[in-house]
């Protein structure tokens, strides 16, 4: 007996399940007035530093952020983060490269967002994998030091593609690694043309004014 | 229940130490996404009254961030033991098309590095195409 096959469509989006999830997660953060930034880079591009002196200055203008933080294996991260007293917690990933949208919210369970003004969500330093996946969140930032070279946005443009603000970090180290500023802007504006783009150090504070400016202009 | 087997709550592994990964990057997340390929392709399957799958039409865009390479490897390890262990996986790659305000129209882009009109050469404006990473046909056995 002979099979004819026959074609159907059917047109659903892949990560429909995530993505389905990431939903309802905006509106839980909407509803509870939580603005939300996650943050995605290479490993050691100093998103953990960056994110502490961002929870600890937020802090001290009587913000309540909180941060949820990605990481393969170890807690070092949440322990540094915890430094800054704000309410940090581990999501261990085991061998999985990224972040989806219900391990969000299997973290989030028992926390009352209510009681937030912001919620940062680190994810795994990871320049590749993250960058499909919807976390809910309002903003993504893609953090690049400048120890890491100018051409990274061109290399892994996709995540460039899919952050919304790009953050160039260790600026104290800029003149040390001989750190390009117009070649590394242009490559960005090249794979996303009119992202924002701030430069800052979280060792020094130098332009943490700017992002917390930014973050202030948002709380809700 | 295609990740049956997998204990509730585990996770997928983004990589394996099964010596067909052995030459790939360990950031690889294609595994998880040929996964979530084989659940949609489940729940259209069991819609239509259990049909085989012949094959999964797949669109795939640039800016999707996943690589069809690995995809296709990725795949061929997680239809086992499945309904879709013969299953063919076929993917389309997309182009990249944005809105470009200086010619007034959709045009392709010069490239996923150069996100500029290829016609003119303004930088885009708005995305049309090119994240698409979309489950767009079944071919079914009848």
């Amino acid at each position: 007996m002979s099979t004819t096959p026959r074609i159907v469509e059917v047109r659903q989006n892949v990560l429909k399940h995530n993505d389905e999830v990431a939903r309802g997660l905006r509106k839980a953060f909407e509803d509870a007035g939580v603005y939300v930034v996650s943050l995605v880079s290479s490993p050691g591009s100093g998103k953990t530093a960056f994110l502490e002196k961002t929870l600890t200055l937020l802090r001290g203008k009587n913000f309540r952020p909180a941060a949820l933080v990605g990481d393969l294996a170890t807690d070092n991260d949440a322990a540094r983060l915890a430094r800054s007293q704000a309410p940090v917690k581990q999501i261990t990933t085991g061998t999985l490269c990224h972040l989806e949208a219900a391990m969000i919210q299997n973290a989030l369970a028992d926390w009352r967002l209510g009681d937030l003004d912001f919620l940062f969500i680190e994810n795994v330093g990871n320049l590749v994998c993250p960058s499909s996946y919807d976390l809910g969140e309002n903003l993504r930032l893609v953090l690049l030091s400048v120890t890491e070279g100018e051409d990274k946005p061109l290399k892994y443009p996709t995540i460039f593609n899919s952050a919304d603000v790009a953050v160039i970090t260790k600026l104290d180290l800029a003149q040390a690694v001989e750190f390009d500023h117009a070649a590394a802007h242009a490559n960005i504006q090249s794979v996303r043309p009119g992202m924002r783009l701030l430069e800052l150090s979280a060792k020094t504070g130098q332009g943490m004014d700017a992002w917390l400016d930014l973050l202030a202009s948002q709380a809700r | 229940m295609i990740r049956s087997g997998v204990p509730d709550g585990a996770l997928i592994e983004c990589w394996s130490r099964q010596p067909a990964w052995a030459g790939y990057d360990k950031t690889v997340h294609e595994l998880s996404i040929a996964l979530s390929i084989l659940e949609v392709a489940e729940e259209e399957m069991q819609r239509r009254g259990n049909v085989a799958v012949e094959a999964i039409y797949l669109k795939v865009g640039p800016l999707s961030g996943v690589v069809k390479e690995a995809l296709l490897s990725a795949y061929e390890l997680a239809r086992e033991q499945t309904p879709f262990a013969c299953s063919r996986l076929v993917i389309e790659d997309m182009p990249i098309v944005i809105f470009c305000s200086r010619c007034g129209t959709e045009r392709p882009a010069r490239s996923v590095q150069e996100l500029r009109c290829a016609q003119c050469d303004a930088p885009a404006d708005q995305i049309i195409h090119g994240r698409e990473l979309q489950l767009a046909a079944l071919e079914l056995a009848e």
